[in-house]
């Protein structure tokens, strides 16, 4: 009994890694734009399917290409910002939350069916040469692509924080989150702020999409379950802080597959909904969040 | 009674008895179907408007109602239950889900709430789809004699009592409450309004609207899957149709919905990917650039006339739905 235990723990903490990944995402947007961007699990889709057509189409091995997934999705996300998001930066903050909410969930509506004409229904993933190695430790199995996977999200979370903390333009990022005024006085343009923060929202989202080809599934319908659980992560890790953000995709990732073993598949969904809830009951700011004031 | 609410009223009542003759007068089956799809609509997006128009709190898991509604309405009637206590608990069990939610998120302002009715939308389509995945088909006995002015009539009902009941609503003190909460939050809870209560009986009443429209749904159909009404595209419809027609008003469903199943059925578009982008590009641009909807683009063409020189100036309406 106890070793399906641990190893559902072990994909649990697999996949919330990707859970974390894509939550700090959205949590920088919204953190820096108050953006809430619904439509964050359709760009991820987009990001899964850019990787899933360089390696069918050109051969492209899923972690090469990558840096392409992201490049592809900065790109979607500079014509989103300048087409659609710009708009609605002068609002208030009451307002852009729920207006961009609205054009979120029309835009990723319009997303899903444009990627369900182009690739179809159908579940797609990446199967490489390597795909099925697995490493066996303590009577656990570590898929490799999986493992592989969740160091570049730790990785790459870790440069984030990094870029956050010591270069100008994250300090300005961070600035403009604090307060945006004082920021514009001090001489930092936010809209270019705004512009990066969402972009780097896109890019995160292109490279978890890419990641979710390779070691599992994707399909067109599936941006709103990763935009939910997105949500959920966000809102549990408490905004502000990506290390909390991280850790509370690990619980939801643990959660996910603990209630999977336990009780069946098809309740799986749940969890992320009553953690939510949960959380709304006993600590609205959050696991790791500041109250706000 | 002024002369054009008079005027109004009149016009309102030789529609409504215009709506009640059409089974006598349409023979044809596909439009009275049609007819049928827009008092659906109608219904749905009036209940959304309820607490997504005139709170302006946004509900994305519409679906989660309107569901719930058709499944509980479907299996109580089947196993014999009389349609109206079945459609009534069709209405109830929505409230109590709602309030699940409700009450938790709207002690906190923000996307929370939002966020949970998405959640709620997606996990019972899910554990709906899981747990009965196999289609529900009307059994013999009603099959024979399934005819379509009843269910035509249930839906006119159904439209009817949703829109008055907004309509109560809009013009009694809760529903200026609810504008106040809508339009200034803080403002309204200075002077004594409950915002939390406020969008919890608002809330309560737009699931409980749903719900029944649901319930008109389930005793329409011959057969359907359980999982379909709870598909994500039913909480975008209402949004959009509300959106369309103009939000926080009584009449913005109603042109919204009739717009919305005209202009599907004009184009033609009967493949549901190619309608749903285009509704999808259109709602967005609503959002943007009229988010008063049809309602405003016609106050707005009013307005320009009212302006022309060598005529008084005619004040300015109340904004009704911005954002």
């Amino acid at each position: 009994m106890l070793a399906p235990t641990i190893q559902s723990l072990v994909f649990g903490i697999l996949i919330g890694g990707l859970f974390g990944l894509a939550a700090v995402g959205l949590s920088l947007v919204f953190g820096v734009t108050k953006f809430l961007n619904v439509s964050h699990g359709e760009l991820l889709m987009l990001g899964g399917y850019t990787s899933f057509w360089l390696f069918t189409l050109y051969r492209v091995d899923p972690f090469v290409g990558l840096p392409l997934a992201i490049l592809a999705l900065v790109v979607l996300g500079v014509v989103l910002y300048k087409l659609i998001f710009t708009r609605m930066v002068k609002l208030s903050d009451e307002t852009k939350i729920k207006n961009t909410m609205l054009v979120g969930f029309g835009l990723g509506l319009v997303l899903q069916n444009v990627a369900l004409r182009l690739w179809t229904a159908d579940d797609r993933g990446i199967t490489t040469s390597y795909s099925s190695h697995v490493i066996q430790a303590f009577g656990v199995r570590f898929p490799v692509v999986r493992l592989i996977s969740f160091a570049i999200a730790v990785v790459v979370l870790l440069a984030l924080q990094l870029f956050l903390k010591r270069t100008y333009t994250g300090k300005a990022i961070r600035a403009t989150v604090q307060d945006w005024e004082a920021a514009t006085l001090l001489g930092i343009d936010i809209h270019k702020v705004y512009l990066l923060s969402f972009v780097m929202g896109a890019g995160l989202a292109g490279l978890a999409g890419g990641l979710v080809a390779v070691g599992y599934s994707i399909k067109p319908d599936m941006g709103l379950e990763w935009t939910l659980i997105s949500l959920i992560v966000m809102v549990l890790g408490g905004l502000g802080s990506f290390v909390g953000t991280f850790v509370a995709g690990l619980v939801v990732g643990i959660a996910q597959s603990l209630t999977s073993l336990w009780l069946g598949g098809a309740y799986r969904e749940m969890v992320a909904l009553l953690l939510f809830l949960l959380v709304l009951v006993l600590r609205p700011q959050g696991l790791f969040g500041v109250k706000e004031g | 009674m002024t002369r054009k609410q008079v005027l109004t009223t009149l016009l309102g009542l030789v529609l409504i008895a215009a709506m009640a003759l059409v089974p006598m007068y349409v023979k044809k089956d596909s439009t009275i179907n049609l007819i049928v799809m827009v008092l659906l609509y109608v219904s749905l997006a009036s209940s959304w408007n309820i607490l997504g128009g005139f709170a302006g709190q946004v509900n994305l898991g519409h679906a989660a109602f309107f569901g719930l509604g058709t499944l509980v309405t479907r299996s109580l009637w089947l196993s014999g239950w009389p349609l109206w206590a079945a459609m009534l608990a069709g209405g109830i069990v929505p409230v109590l889900l709602g309030l699940l939610i409700g009450i938790p998120a709207f002690k906190l302002r923000g996307a929370y709430f939002s966020i949970g009715t998405l959640a709620l939308g997606q996990v019972l389509y899910v554990i709906v789809g899981n747990r009965w995945p196999l289609i529900t088909s009307l059994p013999v006995k009603y099959l024979g004699s399934y005819s379509l002015a009843p269910r035509y009539y249930l839906f006119l009902g159904v439209a009817l009592v949703t829109v008055g009941a907004a309509y109560i609503l809009m013009r009694s003190r809760f529903g200026l409450g609810l504008a106040a909460i809508r339009e200034e939050e803080d403002a309204a809870e200075s002077l004594g309004v409950s915002a939390r209560r406020h969008k919890i009986l608002a809330l309560s009443l737009s699931a409980f609207f749903a719900g029944l429209t649901g319930g008109a749904f389930a005793f329409y159909h011959v057969g359907y899957y359980p999982q379909f009404p709870f598909g994500p595209v039913w909480s975008f419809d209402a949004v959009t149709i509300a959106f369309i027609g103009g939000t926080g008003t009584i009449i913005g469903p109603i042109v919204g919905g009739i717009f919305y199943v005209v202009l599907k059925e004009l184009l033609a578009l009967r493949l549901v990917e190619i309608h749903l982008t285009v509704f999808g590009i259109l709602f967005v641009l609503i959002v943007l650039f009229l988010p008063g909807g049809l309602v405003e683009a016609w106050q707005k063409v009013r307005d320009a006339f009212a302006r022309r020189p060598g005529r008084p100036k005619v004040g300015r309406p109340l904004p009704q739905g911005e954002n």
